[in-house]
Formats: structure tokens, sequence, C-alpha cells
């Protein structure tokens, strides 16, 4: 097992943001981690990567117990992330964005090497052209690929998406989709949060689905779609639910 | 290293102090040569300064605490202990390096505004302390015998060396911050400034990555510190201390260009220049702070990047150029 979240609780004072999360993440999968907005995903990615450490419950990463872990002894160990809101390092440009990532994800690369691992995987998200330019004056999609870019150039060996499709239009969803499978093509186990929804049950291999931080179902997209609590509490209208699904929005 | 890196950012800085510091040389004349050493100073301590504050984002208040604590342990090797000014320089730089470091591991948690202002209160403590420290002459402070100038050929002769060893060590300052703002570290201190959390998700250890960096940029102040004082002839706390002199430091790395190696040189140029004018003025020369203080202002408010930045926004080809 790549990863193994066990019993995870975690409070703000009154809030419980996450009730006895449970689950194992095989090598090589891609889960999705849906929800409607608040229900805890993004908190699930914090505990997960150390920005705060749970209440209660553990998280094993390739067989370590990491539970409150910093950030940066996870990233170090090979876990990337990119964030909902995009964190661009705006006064740097693209490469140097991309370069941070390699020099001090799992690789730990000298600032050479690190250049070119950073050109290559500019490349290989199709945003090679952007590589000079500085950070801050991106547009949202290229932001987005920017931090897959980061995430990527420190060759993770579990990569967390946060809405990386978030705001993009139909041409860049679909691109990214296929960027992903190319991702996990390459060995890379992958847990996604989204909020499009065809687009996530089309690439995922397992599902959970959260809501108001209780887990409330666990499967294959197709168990997941014809669940009717997680339609219910996802949409509230189990026919409105079917008629998006359809639609594809 | 090949033809094409050797790189103008860092060229130009080392050609600025060679050709600056050879003019007092070139005409021999004592009084070009106590102005550029002014200049020269500030230009140090601005560099060192931005390799902290520029690179990571963190204002340090409180910085001339590490000029006048390696003043004053330099000066305290030189006077009570005999021991050349190596020594003293060596020494000044450790203690100021030290200093850093403790306070690295104990406020550099604290963030943004918080961390400035306990950079303040840490100065403010540290010239209470020698003021009652009766080993460095409390209030008094200390005077050099003028037996320690002997030792390198007469006072005369002591103050030209001061003035080599300066230009040495700033060069050195110049050298240590391209080198810094061109590695894997300044990459990483960069990124901090960019966005701490997003910096520390990709793996960059924050808090030593900003101990080191303050901790390097204290150094060098020690250093000055005991070369200064060492020309001086004589150190007490309120010179040695001054809190003016930090926000001054602050004031020329802002406005040359912050996170840059160019940049702290022609802010301490030119606020140096300024001050001389301002100095002489008759209407302005007691409110000069009040000036450098609105200076301060301004730049923050419309020109962040500084001189150097607003080049850069001017004509974006010398993004390559000017580091």
């Amino acid at each position: 097992m790549i990863l193994k979240v066990e019993g995870v609780n975690k409070r703000f004072g009154g809030l419980q943001a996450l009730s006895n999360i449970t689950f194992d993440l095989p090598e090589g999968e891609i889960l999705g981690l849906i929800g409607p907005n608040g229900a805890g995903k993004t908190t699930l990615f914090n505990v997960i990567n150390g920005v705060y450490p749970p209440n209660e419950g553990r998280v094993v990463f390739l067989g370590k117990d990491t539970t409150g872990a910093k950030t940066y002894d996870m990233a170090r160990m090979g876990l990337a992330r990119t964030h909902q809101i995009v964190k661009p390092l705006n006064d740097l440009p693209v490469l140097e964005n991309a370069m941070v990532g390699a020099c001090y994800g799992r690789e730990n690369h000298s600032i050479r090497d690190a250049k070119k691992i950073a050109m290559d995987t500019l490349e290989f998200l199709g945003i090679i052209d952007l590589a000079g330019k500085l950070a801050g004056t991106l547009n949202v999609a290229q932001k987005k690929r920017l931090e897959m870019a980061r995430a990527l150039a420190s060759h993770p060996i579990l990569l967390l998406l946060d809405e990386v499709l978030a705001g993009l239009n139909h041409k860049e969803i679909a691109d990214m989709v296929e960027t992903v499978r190319k991702i996990r093509d390459r060995g890379i186990t992958i847990i996604m949060i989204e909020h499009v929804m065809h687009a996530v049950m089309n690439v995922s291999d397992r599902m959970i689905v959260l809501d108001f931080g209780q887990q409330i179902a666990e499967g294959t997209p197709t168990e997941i779609q014809n669940n009717e609590r997680v339609i219910e509490a996802y949409l509230g209208d189990p026919k409105l639910a079917e008629r998006l699904m359809r639609t594809g929005t | 290293m090949k033809y094409k890196d050797i790189n103008l950012g860092l060229v130009l800085p080392i050609l600025i102090i060679v050709l600056l510091g050879a003019w007092p040389i070139i005409s021999q004349k004592d009084i070009n040569r106590e102005t550029i050493f002014t200049i020269i100073l500030f230009m140090g301590l601005a560099s060192s300064l931005n390799i902290f504050l520029g690179y990571t984002g963190y204002v340090s208040f409180g910085h001339v605490v590490y000029f006048g604590l390696g003043g004053y342990v330099g000066f305290y090797f030189m006077s009570a202990q005999g021991q050349s000014i190596w020594i003293a320089m060596l020494t000044g730089g450790l203690a100021s390096g030290l200093l850093a470091f403790l306070l690295g591991k104990a406020i550099l948690r604290l963030r943004g505004g918080y961390f400035a202002l306990a950079t303040i209160g840490v100065n403010e403590a540290v010239r209470a302390f020698i003021n009652n420290f009766d080993l460095f002459g409390g209030p008094i402070g200390m005077t050099l015998n003028f037996k320690v100038y002997k030792a390198y050929g007469g006072a005369a002769k002591s103050l030209w060396m001061a003035y080599y060893l300066l230009i040495a060590t700033v060069l050195l300052v110049i050298v240590v911050s391209y080198l810094v703002r061109t590695s894997k570290f300044g990459l990483g201190l960069l990124a901090i400034r960019e966005d701490e959390d997003a910096a520390e998700v990709m793996g960059v250890r924050a808090p030593d990555a900003k101990t080191w960096a303050y901790v390097l940029s204290a150094i060098f102040p020690g250093i000055l510190g005991a070369l200064f004082f060492f020309k001086n002839g004589a150190i007490e706390p309120v010179p040695a201390f001054r809190l003016s002199m930090s926000i001054e430091m602050i004031v020329m790395v802002m406005l040359g260009g912050q996170g840059t190696v160019l940049g702290p040189l022609l802010g301490a140029a030119g606020y140096q220049w300024m001050r001389g004018f301002l100095l002489t003025n008759s209407f302005f020369k007691n409110i000069q702070l009040a000036v450098a203080g609105g200076l301060l202002l301004v730049i923050v408010l419309f020109v962040p990047g500084g001189v150097i930045g607003w080049l850069r926004k001017q004509i974006p080809g010398l993004r390559r150029v000017l580091q």
C-alpha cells in the first residue's frame, strides 16, 4: 500500500471536519475524492500531507507512520500536491517554479539537473513556451498547469490533485484528464478531488464520497453513480443528479 | 565556466566596487577615502541585509544589532586582549552569526510583521545589555590605545588598511550574495519569499533555510562592525546600535531593488548621495530621517521592485542581465 488512512478525525473548534476516515490506496491507482462543498475533502488532503495533524487516527505513507509529519518532510518522502486555490511563486519564472519542486522534492536534485527535469516536465504538460514567463502573469488554466508542473517535477510517488479541472473549459478539461492518465501511466499513484463529475467518473479507478466529514460511500465509479445515498447527499434530488450526469456537467 | 556563463549580474556589482574603491587610491586623498569608505560600508551592509530581506522577504528592522555586536566583540578583543584586526573581524562576524542563529531558532517561527517587531526588540535589548555590561565599558564604551595601530605601521597606514579590508569584505559579500541568489539554497529562499506555505509543500525546509539566510546576513555586518570601529578608534552603545541605521539599510535595499545583487549597491549609493544633499541643506538637515521614511513609503507603495525592478519592467530583456 502506498497510503493507509486509519480512523482520521479532525476538528476545528466545534466543527467536526473529518470523522473516522479510513481507506487504503494501492500503488498505481487513481482515487477520486468527491463530495459537496465543505465536505472535508481539502481538509483530508491537508491532514495527509501534514499541513495540520489529525486529532485522532493515523496516516501511513510508504509503510511509515507519518501522522503529524511536516509538509516538507512529506514532500521529500515523495508526496506532492496541487492547491485548489493556486499558489504560484508570482515573481519567479515558470521554469524556476518547477525547479523548486525538482530541487526539494523526493530526488533532491542539484540546480543544474533540476533545470533539465523542470524543462522536461513543462514539455510534458505542454507549457514549455511559458518557461520564461513570470508565474504571476499566467491565466487560471496556465496556473493550474503550473501547480501540476511543480508537483510532477519532484517525481513524486503519490500525487494529490485538488480541483485541477475547476475553472477550465471543455477542451482544457479533456486535455487535463488525458494528462492525469498519462501521469498514472508513469507509475504515479493519484488521489484527485474533483467537482467535474463526468471527468472524475471517467478517470478514477475507485471513488470515495465525503459529506459533512463522513465517508458515506466507497466503490467504483459505476457503483457510486448508482448509490442513492450519494446522489441524495450530493444534490438533494436524485432525479436532478441523473439529469446532470447525462449532460455531463 | 564558459565565457557566456560569466554573468553580468556578478561582474557589474564587482566592477562598481572596484572602480569606486580605486578612486581614493588613485587620488591618494584622505577625504575621498572617508567619503568612499562610508558609501562602500553601506553597500556592504545593504547587501548583507538583502541576503535575508531581499531573498526571503522577511524584514529585519533591527539589523544594526549585528553591526554593533560585531563591533563590540571585535573591539573587545583588540583593546582588552591585544588581538589583531584579523581576530577582531573573525570574532565579530562569529558573534553576530551566533546571535542570529540563536534568534533565528527562537523568533523565525514568527511570520511577517511579528518577526519585524521582534527584531526591533532584540536591538534595544542588546543595547540595554551592553549599556550595563562592565566588560565592554558600559555606557562609556571603549577606546583603542594608539599602540594598537603601531602594529600596522601607524595610524595613517591603519586607516588605509581598514579601507582595503573593507573593499575586500564587501566584494566577498557580493560574491556570497550572488552565489546564494543563483544556488539551490537561494531558490528555496525565493520560494519562501513568494509563498512560504507553497515552498514547504514542495519540500523546502523553511525554518532551516530562513535561519541560515539570517545567519549569513548577520555575519558580514559583524565583520564590517569590527572594521568600522577599528577605524573609528572608539565604541559606545548609542552609535553602535542606532536603530535609524537599520531603517536606512532597509531604505537602501528597497530603493535599489530587493532580491537583486546589484540593487542594494545602487540603493546605498543613491541614498548616501541624497543624505549628503539633505544634511547640507538648512531646511532638511534636521528632518533627513523623516525624508528617508517618506521615501520608503513611496517605494513600497509605487515601486516595490526599486530601481532594478523598475528597469526590468521597462526593459524585459534586462532581467537576464540584472541579477
